[in-house]
């Protein structure tokens, strides 16, 4: 490897990172926008060209000013995390080039340095997660990326957002102060933070009680961060009243990540080292992962507002993704990481549909939205594709995921059975909620007057369509998202015993 | 294990239990940022408790000594605790502009006022 190809795991962070406070010294406001843009597709081609290098084989190592592990802090980027890496700087990027609009119109011109410097700071936070290979390194961007994501939510214009916001930063810190507890715990039997040194330590441990009440905190506090039901109540009103853009990036990408953290961290230290472990991970997290996807999809059949409808879909999403997890099998693992993707595409095309309804109606209520295809044809249009995604409709990337899901059930004789009875069930729930939509805007009357009502900006509206198309064609060429996730499946499971 | 030998635990899990109780019952938006700080501050001590070996001294380099307290410990709380800050000077903030747009930091008025 040349020597720039070496540093990128430390500059997927570094980018977005320091150009934050350059961004918010940035005066005109187009300025600041035009350098937050480019640090994040600068952000997303690196992950784009880790994903290339990773896919080849590699793995990347990177020690912190050369100190070696365990010692120093060190960076990894395999196979999932790469899977991570496109799905948080894709959605920030994209995101990003659709919100023009949306930000101009919901924050004010002297403040937006600063919004764009907060977003970057999400942007760093959530992928310094995937990237860092010590716990205690993780909780500091977690909590970067918390921080930064509470700004941005409650930087729009609706005041509703604050209350919200307010809400998610009590059950946020909690969360991350459990995860806190936890790697303490941890630490106070084995001496070390690094992951892969602790899962050697682990084994030497006598009593094994501090770790599984370790295990006990990490998984509450990391189910906390990923809205996993019934901890989610702090996600419907934050998604619904953040301004749109970071609705689609955080909606994509900020509960994936802390999923892909449970996940990492449970398969790599707690399974290989706590008797038992792997029928209390199935035992405790199935039943949530069902009640999830059913009780979840069950209110946004009765939502008015299209986002928390949308939002209400998200949570029984994590339920699809914990539900493949909770199998413990190839499949199962396979399953839910390829599903942390599509549904990233799916849901991120979804709200950028979303976004660009709402540069033109004044509400996003049902009924606000009544007719409003007729005036809006390529947004409607871009909708109903990402809609099938979520649905599942063959074709279509969604469909993918839950094919490998259901096939992972089917492995579990009668109660895999009943397993995909819950699937279909909740899909056919997804096809009414999304219908509802899609009725509305194509065939209810216009309640006011639509004639002021255009199509969406060129640019908000050409970016949809490269989301809704990636659905499509992650739907037909599954190649990239199902070899990275079948390899992490992989990376997964050979630490257990 | 006798209790006593492990009180510093008990220590944290009471102060722990105490900001926990006020985040979830308190109504008051301030109160709850305040639990919030003792439910962070009792995490604080759990890891500084942790460094402590017993008859160790600080953990600089000296002719003599051969016994020093994990120092690590206190510089990770040290990260932990600066992230604390910026947690509460944040939520503060929030609190702020709550009070501006509803006029209010009780948490069930803001409900009632966010219906209206």
């Amino acid at each position: 490897m040349n020597t720039l190809a070496h540093h990128l795991p430390a500059l997927q962070v570094i980018v977005p990172m320091l150009s934050a406070p350059l961004v918010m010294l940035l005066k005109p406001s187009g300025l600041a926008r035009a350098a937050a843009v480019a640090a994040s597709l600068f952000a997303f081609v690196i992950a784009i060209a880790m994903t290339m290098s990773v896919l080849d084989g590699n793995v990347y190592t990177y020690r912190m000013g050369s100190w070696p592990a365990p010692y120093g802090i060190e960076l990894t980027v395999d196979r999932f995390s790469a899977l991570l890496l496109l799905i948080v700087t894709g959605a920030s990027t994209f995101a990003l080039l659709a919100g023009r609009r949306s930000i101009d119109s919901d924050i004010d011109e002297s403040r937006q340095p600063l919004f764009y410097s907060a977003w970057l700071l999400a942007l760093a936070g959530l992928s310094g997660i995937p990237v860092a290979a010590d716990a205690f390194n993780i909780f500091v961007f977690m909590e970067i990326s918390s921080l930064a994501s509470y700004v941005i939510i409650a930087g729009g214009s609706d005041r509703r957002a604050l209350p919200a916001v307010f809400k998610y930063l009590i059950m946020g810190t909690i969360g991350a102060t459990f995860y806190l507890i936890g790697i303490g715990l941890i630490y106070l039997m084995t001496g070390t933070l690094n992951l892969a040194d602790m899962e050697l330590r682990i084994h030497e441990v006598a009593d094994q009680k501090p770790i599984l009440v370790a295990a006990g905190f990490i998984t509450i506090g990391l189910a906390l961060k990923a809205a996993v039901f019934p901890l989610h109540v702090w996600l419907p009103n934050s998604y619904t009243y953040a301004p749109n853009p970071v609705t689609v990036f955080l909606a994509a990408c900020s509960t994936k990540v802390s999923l892909y953290l449970l996940l990492r961290f449970d398969f790599f230290v707690f399974q290989p080292n706590l008797v038992n472990h792997d029928t209390q991970f199935t035992w405790f997290l199935m039943p949530l992962a069902v009640l999830a996807i059913l009780i979840a999809s069950g209110v946004a059949l009765f939502e008015q507002n299209i986002k928390r409808l949308l939002a209400y879909s998200s949570i029984a999403q994590i339920g699809y993704i914990l539900l493949g997890a909770s199998f413990v099998t190839l499949a199962g693992l396979t399953a839910s990481t390829v599903h942390l993707f599509n549904h990233a595409l799916a849901k991120g095309a979804l709200f950028l549909a979303v976004g660009c309804l709402a540069t033109q109606s004044a509400g996003l209520r049902l009924s606000d939205l009544g007719g409003i295809a007729k005036r809006m044809p390529w947004t409607s249009a871009a909708f109903i594709v990402a809609g099938f995604s979520l649905v599942g409709v063959p074709g279509t990337a969604g469909f993918i995921s839950k094919w490998y899901l259901i096939t992972a059930a089917l492995e579990h004789g009668s109660l895999g059975i009943a397993l995909v009875a819950v699937i279909v069930i909740s899909s056919l729930m997804a096809v009414v909620y999304i219908w509802r939509i899609v009725e509305a805007i194509y065939f209810a009357e216009p309640v006011a007057d639509q004639s002021a009502i255009r199509e969406a900006p060129r640019m908000m509206l050409l970016i949809t369509w490269v989301a809704a198309l990636a659905n499509l064609y992650f739907g037909l060429v599954p190649e990239v998202p199902v070899t990275l996730a079948s390899s992490a499946a992989d990376t997964l499971l050979e630490h257990l015993p | 294990m006798e209790l006593l030998g492990i009180f510093y635990y008990w220590v944290f899990a009471v102060i722990l239990m105490i900001g926990f109780y006020a985040v979830i019952a308190k109504r008051n938006l301030i109160k709850k940022l305040i639990g919030l700080s003792i439910f962070q501050a009792a995490v604080f001590l759990l890891y500084i408790t942790m460094g402590k070996v017993e008859g160790g001294t600080a953990p600089i380099f000296q002719d003599g000594v051969s016994l020093y307290s994990n120092p690590l410990p206190q510089v990770l709380i040290l990260t932990a605790i600066v992230v604390g800050i910026s947690t509460t000077a944040l939520g503060l903030g929030i609190v702020v502009r709550i009070k501006e747009e509803y006029g209010s930091i009780e948490e069930d008025e803001i409900q009632e006022r966010e219906r209206s």
